[in-house]
């Protein structure tokens, strides 16, 4: 009996648990502390690297002369330790550790915070710091608080122009900034059964928007599939009745295309509201939506047509920019004017490639809307894939037709 | 042991990039992170920031789990943060450097002499006392010792 959080971590809501950890992962961001952090404890020997991975992503390929040089220092570790390694141009880290990597029932810990992405397996996935890190690299194991979980009930299915991604900031919206804090979001009900894999990680992956430490799916048949694509037999998890300490209930048939404005998360209006505010940029990708799904439904829109304003696309990872090149999604984006940027975070996170001007409005497919995040001055407004579409192709926020 | 300091205040839902930007990211020169903490909050509050407690409303730290946020603060000359709530992994990053937080609801004001003992559990502001909630023992024998880097040292 309990949640699939106290199931997997084997502890009750509150109780502190030292637990091993099955996959741990740093970016380029995060690694280059980490090793510092690694070195400063005494350079200990790692105890397995075979589940220790390194994945660039933040900065790639590398925008001058310092980034070079500290991720060069951190390709030589990984390397010479035998930590797996995907370089630059391999693509976001947790968008490669959900291709085929991280199985259900695992503890995972990225050092991001959106490492909760990977709780769309039925796996504890969850963020920490550099310095956590570095002790898990020489232990292979930390320490959790065993979080208490919020039941989110969802029915029916998705209709109209409405994607996952309008859900998850439907959510993030009624929860708010800190609604879920040191709690865990647990995705429930006939609506969760009939959502795709690539849906699940968009809801996880803003699971910490609400402050939550892990967003998660119970394994299913669903996920028993994507796995079985990708060389896993696994098995699905029965969820048992348990004790949320909030319970949310949401009719996919309700949800509507939405955004969420500057400089929060939480603040959500309809799409309709917002149309006609003029736009300098959109954004396409990220962890949050920069899937082959996401990609063919931009492509699908604006196939044929013109976009307005400058438009970034940047591909999750290698494997998703592959597959838009060998279905015909790729051509469809550049014929449509689009930008095409390096598998990886693009953008999202203001330090390359991509980055705002002052007073400059961008509608993004990215999960945080911070106060200068992308540019100093700069706005981010949060939308859906198929709102972005649209709207790249006016060059204003546009509400999307529905196209399914 | 009690310390104190001057009140910093400062609103909910600060997150990690009005800490310190993700420009300011690609180096492990602490004086920058220091040179730029709060920078697109206000610039000012750098200036105001050695020896002080910042007094922050809930969710402190939420957001990207940069760790340059925590260690931006700590280097500032930072002796503490009180707010209601702590983002968990900022919570994490803090201890794990060696900052101490202070999970309490206080009024702040700008300037005033902010007292704690994280031993015996209490903060006081202007003349009223409160229970702070305590840290986990884990989490109190990490800060103790300095930071978790000096917590795996002691263990060699």
């Amino acid at each position: 009996m309990g949640t699939l959080s106290e199931k997997i971590l084997h502890g009750t809501g509150g109780q502190y648990v030292d637990r091993g950890v099955d996959r741990a992962y740093v970016h380029d961001g995060t690694g280059v502390l980490t090793l510092e952090a690694w070195k400063c404890m005494g350079e200990r020997r790692i105890q397995d690297a075979t589940h220790l991975h390194v994945l660039f992503d933040h900065i790639v390929p590398a925008n001058n002369g310092t980034t070079a040089t500290l991720q060069h220092e951190l390709r030589e570790f990984a390397r010479s330790s035998f930590i797996n390694f995907s370089d630059v141009g391999g693509g976001i880290c947790h968008q490669i550790m959900s291709e085929g990597i991280v199985l259900p029932g695992e503890v995972v810990v990225g050092a991001d915070s959106h490492s909760c992405t990977l709780g769309a397996f039925g796996a504890f996935a969850t963020g920490v710091g550099a310095t956590d890190m570095a002790a898990i690299w020489m232990t292979g194991e930390t320490w959790f608080r065993v979080p208490e979980s919020v039941g989110i009930n969802l029915t029916g299915t998705l209709s109209g122009a409405a994607e996952a991604k309008d859900l998850a900031l439907t959510y993030v919206g009624r929860l708010g900034m800190d609604g879920a804090t040191y709690q865990a979001l647990e995705f429930i009900g006939d609506g969760a059964a009939a959502l795709s894999m690539d849906d699940r990680l968009t809801l996880c992956n803003l699971a910490v928007e609400t402050g939550a430490k892990a967003g998660m799916f119970y394994a299913d048949d669903v996920t028993v599939q994507y796995l079985a694509e990708r060389g896993h037999t696994v098995n699905g998890q029965e969820p048992e009745p348990c004790r949320y300490i909030q319970e949310l209930d949401f009719d996919l048939s309700d949800i509507v295309p939405v955004i969420a404005v500057p400089h929060r998360v939480d603040t959500i209006k309809p799409v309709h509201s917002l149309a006609g505010l003029p736009l300098d940029q959109v954004f396409v990708g990220t962890c949050t939506n920069g899937r082959f799904t996401d990609l063919a439904r931009f492509a699908q829109i604006v196939k044929g047509k013109k976009v307005a304003i400058r438009t970034i696309v940047v591909p999750a990872s290698r494997e998703v920019l592959k597959e838009a090149t060998r279905t015909g999604v790729f051509a469809s984006l550049v014929e449509a004017g689009c930008t095409i940027g390096t598998p990886g975070c693009g953008p999202c996170l203001g330090a390359h490639m991509g980055v705002l001007g002052e007073g400059e409005v961008c509608l993004s497919t990215a999960n945080r809307n911070f106060k200068n995040r992308m540019g100093v001055g700069g706005e981010i407004y949060l939308s859906s894939v198929a709102t972005a579409a649209a709207s790249a192709l006016e060059g204003e926020i546009t509400e999307p037709e529905v196209v399914r | 042991m009690m310390r104190s300091g001057h009140a910093v205040c400062m609103g909910s839902d600060i997150d990690t990039d009005l800490v310190i930007a993700g420009r300011y990211l690609r180096t492990k020169d602490h004086a920058v992170w220091v040179a730029h903490v709060f920078e697109d909050l206000d610039p000012s509050i750098a200036n105001r920031l050695k020896g002080a407690v910042i007094v922050a409303g809930k969710n402190f730290g939420c957001g990207s789990s940069r760790e340059q946020a925590a260690i931006a603060i700590r280097e500032a000359g930072v002796v503490a943060v009180v707010a209601p709530s702590f983002a968990r992994i900022f919570f994490r990053n803090a201890i794990n450097i060696g900052l101490p937080l202070i999970e309490c609801d206080i009024t702040c004001s700008e300037g005033s002499a902010v007292m704690f003992d994280l031993t015996e559990g209490w903060v006081e502001n202007e003349g009223k006392k409160y229970p702070t909630r305590p840290l986990s023992p884990r989490m109190q024998d990490i800060l103790s010792a300095g930071g978790l880097v000096n917590y795996w040292r002691a263990c060699r």
